[in-house]
């Protein structure tokens, strides 16, 4: 009885096992198969297999450190031939893997004004070319959409940004890296280029795509070649041709999320890990200005300039205002602004750091910052020389017991001033009507006892027809005459009017550049679905070297934080600014497009002025009609009528 | 004898569930398509055509949600809502008052934005006649196997869809547009769903094969938007794309819901306009035709028994790379 059971159950135990595993059964097979094939293969091979193995896993450690391979493999020749029969890694052996470098940083500034002022930089840095013929098929931290960009059309340098909100430098102070409203896309091109036009068109089309935004109304109407303002920030910031730059911006170009998310997708650790966790839409939108950018270009690894690398930057600045996102409560976090905490820095990033500036907060009377940290850092920037408090994220101490950071900044008093910019500029529309008008550009130079020149590029679309007779340059109430002028005319609807000057600013002083212009009429299918909107001008460009209150450093290849690296330092005494005026707004005669109200009107107006005269010319026949005879004489008749007499 | 009978039970339940297997197994191969395409469009401009955006966004989300992957998906909104300055949550768009859901969300790619919505760029992503330096994302690269679900919403009229307020498309235009894709080898099967007044004119002039045609209203009637929201301040959806979306939140990858539940969608009484639909080019039957052939992008996996010996490839490789080192070597040495 027990002996039967146990033979039962053993055949239900079968039947279940054979119904289960049929499937995998035939995998097994064919796996093993698959073995048992290789191994009949080459049986005397198997010796070498075995050497292989065993040398497989100290080959690949040493893929790990690429640089201790670059040496390791001349030394080595018994190695050589174990090298070659090993499949794999015959290319770490005979090619070293080019270095790359991921930086992070975010620095805070607080206004004056109550608002905070965040700029996040991530900087890859590769040493590689780009423009040899073997083409580079080995991505790590630099991202392969913007590395088969550059070697395609031969991209020297390239700057792109989408900027939402206006910078008021009035009351901000100088942002680290400007931007224009709108989207601004400015390219220097290899020498070997043929056709620049075709190239940035085809290159405008490529961005539009990466970047999800309509830069693909980048033509020659809204593109220049400035011959001065936009020299290459990169190596090679000497002897350039202009004909190989291409500049342009529209100012009606939008950004939201749909540019944040391809934007976010560039960083090495996308936006899982590190300081990219903060960047929410729903709160970075939220601002009163929100800029995104790329830059892009070749710059030295040392002082010689011996080996050159290729470097990424991305940055985003943002500006959070007192009343809409802080509640009116002059108290930031980062859980405040960013609504998230960072638990960690990205693992590819050899430095990940925050910089809060306390240059207004020695002692800590003004403000109180919490978690404390006993690192401190001095930087020159902007011509000044500034204080910051340093996070470094990749310490784990940093983030405390409760793995979590989360920066506090409370304020205990609300003196103090800013530092007044040094330049500053302003541009509007004057004159009334549809016809005429007329642009001032307004730069002051705040400086108390020093001149200083400055570029000024102005790019007018070709609706608005610049008389540039008229062009005046006032200071102080008297002309000013600018030393260099690049003027280029439009060409209706070819290109735009380019003028560039270089007009020295008197100290303590505000300068006016005004010229009349006149408004065109468009035809009719030029016209945007929204023309009662208005059509852009897109901002000026202000730029030039303003004096500084300290002493700059021009050893560009020093280990310095990244926003005070960006743009080139050729003296001491001045550093680089450049700042953008707000765009214009003006109306273009506008045809009314209300096709079928017009169509009534007109159509009721003929037919009844036409063919109601015509009908009663026609048709009106004349009478001749006694006057009516007085009230008492129609009483008198009506009784007569009564009496049967005949009337009066 | 228990255990007799127990052991009996056990294998007819084994064999009937193996059998189970090979029917769905069946089922899943017999549509025909191999990728499936969406084209989303929004046609409406200005801020009080909230809804049409919201509409196509939901469209957007539920269909990224069943499978397709953004490079599949060909986005046109005609504006910008949700970084537009009167809106009072920027980087949203919501389709539910009391502000639910986002349909916005955080990982949103819209491939044709503001001015570049007209209809010749409509008409050439259908077609496929794209300008050269057009990038990938924004080409329609279906092939004769792809499924493609086009919706469009916006303001239309009988026989046109308007837009941004200065163009139509008609529907001749669109039903050779059709016929161009068909002869092109450009669809394997098309659902083309429209959300706006008198949608039915839209697709009464098909004329090609394997296309099926779902409106939000007969010819006569207009389609009516569900609620307003008092903070926005707009209307935030249409009706028909209100509850396309509630019965499309319930369908997920492995639903086996079919075209008549999606018929059935917005009777009368929730949408006040009558929905249509039009099957009569469609070849195969719609009840057998799933929701999720055209919504989500479902991957057919095939099995094989047969082994496939990759070593000797490889030993190929090997030597053609070793040769060539061993050559570039001997130069340098």
């Amino acid at each position: 009885m027990a002996a039967r059971r146990r033979l039962v159950s053993a055949l239900l135990v079968f039947l279940c096992a054979s119904s289960v595993f049929s499937g995998a059964e035939s995998q097994e097979a064919t796996l093993t198969g698959g073995h048992r094939a290789a191994a009949v293969d080459d049986p005397p091979t198997d010796t070498e297999r075995a050497e292989q193995a065993a040398e497989q896993p100290a080959v690949e450690e040493r893929r790990w450190e690429a640089t201790e391979v670059e040496e390791a493999t001349p030394d080595e020749a018994a190695g050589e031939k174990q090298d070659t029969s090993a499949p794999g890694t015959a290319a770490p052996s005979s090619a070293p893997q080019p270095k790359d470098d991921f930086q992070e940083e975010l620095v805070v500034r607080p206004l004056h004004s109550g608002d905070i002022y965040a700029s996040f930089q991530f900087r890859t840095l590769w040493e590689t070319d780009f423009t040899r013929e073997n083409k580079v098929s080995h991505y790590r931290l630099f991202p392969k959409s913007l590395g088969q960009v550059i070697s395609k059309f031969s991209v020297r340098e390239l700057h792109i940004s989408f900027t939402q909100g206006y910078w008021r430098t009035m009351q901000w102070g100088q942002p680290f890296l400007p931007s224009p409203p709108g989207a601004e896309l400015w390219v220097w091109f290899q020498d070997s280029v043929t056709d620049v036009d075709g190239t940035w068109k085809e290159l405008t089309n490529v961005l539009s795509g990466i970047f999800c935004a309509s830069l693909n109304f980048i033509d020659s109407t809204n593109t220049v070649q400035p011959s001065a303002s936009f020299k290459p920030l990169g190596i090679g910031n000497e002897a350039t041709d202009h004909r190989f730059l291409r500049y342009a911006t529209l100012p009606r170009e939008i950004v939201c999320t749909e540019n944040l998310t391809p934007w976010k997708k560039l960083l090495p650790c996308g936006s899982k890990a590190g300081l990219a966790v903060l960047l929410k839409s729903e709160k970075l939108f939220h601002s009163s200005f929100h800029s995104q950018a790329v830059h892009i270009r070749p710059v030295c690894e040392d002082r010689q300039c011996k080996t050159t690398s290729w470097e990424l930057r991305q940055t985003l600045n943002v500006v959070f205002d007192l009343y809409t996102s802080g509640q009116g409560k002059r108290e930031w976090s980062l859980f405040k602004m960013f609504s998230r905490t960072l638990t960690e820095a990205c693992p590819l990033a050899s430095s990940s750091k925050i910089y809060i500036d306390v240059t207004d907060n020695p002692q800590g009377e003004q403000f109180e910052l919490s978690p404390a940290t006993a690192l401190l850092s001095q930087a020159v920037v902007l011509g000044d020389r500034r204080t910051f408090s340093v996070y470094d994220l990749t310490q784990q101490i940093t983030f405390g017991s409760v793995r979590s950071l989360n920066l506090l900044i409370r304020w205990k008093s609300t003196e103090g001033d800013m530092l007044r910019p040094l330049l500053h500029a302003e541009r509007y529309v004057a004159g009334y009507g549809l016809q005429t008008g007329e642009i001032h550009t307004l730069m002051y130079n705040n400086h108390p006892y020093r001149s200083f020149p400055v570029l000024l590029l102005d790019s007018v679309p070709w609706y608005l027809r610049l008389y540039i007779h008229t062009l005046t340059v006032t200071s102080k109430g008297k002309d000013n005459k600018p030393s260099y002028i690049h003027y280029q005319p439009s060409k209706d609807r070819l290109r735009p009017h380019l003028l560039e000057m270089l007009v020295q600013l008197p100290p303590n002083s505000v300068t006016e550049v005004t010229v009349q212009f006149e408004r065109a009429l468009l035809k009719w299918t030029e016209y945007t679905p929204d023309p009662n909107h208005g059509f852009y001008v897109g901002s000026s460009v202000i730029s030039s070297l303003v004096p500084s209150i300290v002493a700059m450093d021009t050893n560009s290849t020093l280990k310095r934080p990244l926003f005070s690296s960006f743009f080139p330092c050729k003296e001491e005494s001045s550093f680089f600014v450049r700042i953008y005026t707000e765009p214009l707004l003006v109306n273009l005669p506008t045809p009314d497009f209300s096709m079928p109200y017009n169509v009534i009107c007109l159509t009721c107006t003929v037919v009844a002025v036409g063919y109601g005269s015509l009908y009663n010319l026609l048709t009106r026949s004349f009478q001749i009609e006694e006057p009516s005879p007085g009230l008492a004489k129609r009483i008198a008749n009506i009784i007569r009528k009564m009496r049967g007499v005949p009337p009066l | 004898m228990e255990m007799l009978t127990l052991l009996c039970l056990f294998s007819t339940y084994l064999l009937a569930s193996s059998i189970n297997i090979e029917e769905n197994a069946g089922q899943f191969f017999s549509s025909g398509h191999t990728n499936n395409w969406a084209v989303l469009v929004c046609t409406s401009r200005f801020w009080f055509n909230y809804r049409h955006v919201a509409n196509t966004l939901s469209v957007y989300r539920s269909v990224k949600r069943l499978g397709i992957p953004d490079s599949h998906i060909v986005l046109m909104l005609a504006d910008d809502m949700a970084c537009n300055h009167r809106n009072p949550k920027p980087a949203t768009v919501f389709s539910h008052k009391n502000m639910e859901l986002n349909v916005y969300g955080d990982d949103v790619e819209v491939d044709y934005r503001g001015y570049e919505v007209t209809v010749e760029n409509f008409l050439r992503v259908l077609t496929g006649r794209l300008p050269p330096s057009t990038p990938r994302s924004k080409r329609l690269l279906s092939d004769d196997r792809s499924n493609i679900l086009i919706y469009l919403t916006g303001h239309g009229g009988n026989g046109f869809l308007k837009f941004q307020d200065s163009e139509e498309i008609s529907n001749v235009e669109l039903a050779d547009a059709f016929e161009q894709m068909w002869q092109k080898r450009r669809y394997n099967e098309l659902l083309f769903i429209i959300d706006t007044c008198q949608g039915a004119s839209m697709y009464e002039r098909f004329y090609s094969p394997n296309l099926m045609a779902l409106a939000s209203s007969q010819v006569g009637e207009d389609s009516l938007s569900h609620q307003p929201d008092l903070a926005i301040g707009v209307h935030l959806m249409d009706r028909y794309t209100f509850y396309l979306l509630e019965f499309l939140e319930d369908i997920h990858p492995a639903s086996k819901t079919n075209m008549n539940d999606l018929f059935k969608v917005c009777p009368k009484s929730h949408c006040v306009s009558t929905p249509g639909h039009r099957t009569d080019l469609f070849l195969r039957d719609p009840g057998s035709v799933l929701v999720t052939d055209f919504f989500g992008s479902v991957r057919k996996v095939e099995l094989t028994m047969e082994t496939i010996n990759l070593t000797g490839h490889i030993k190929q490789w090997e030597e053609s790379t070793s040769l060539r080192t061993g050559r570039a070597r001997g130069i340098v040495a």
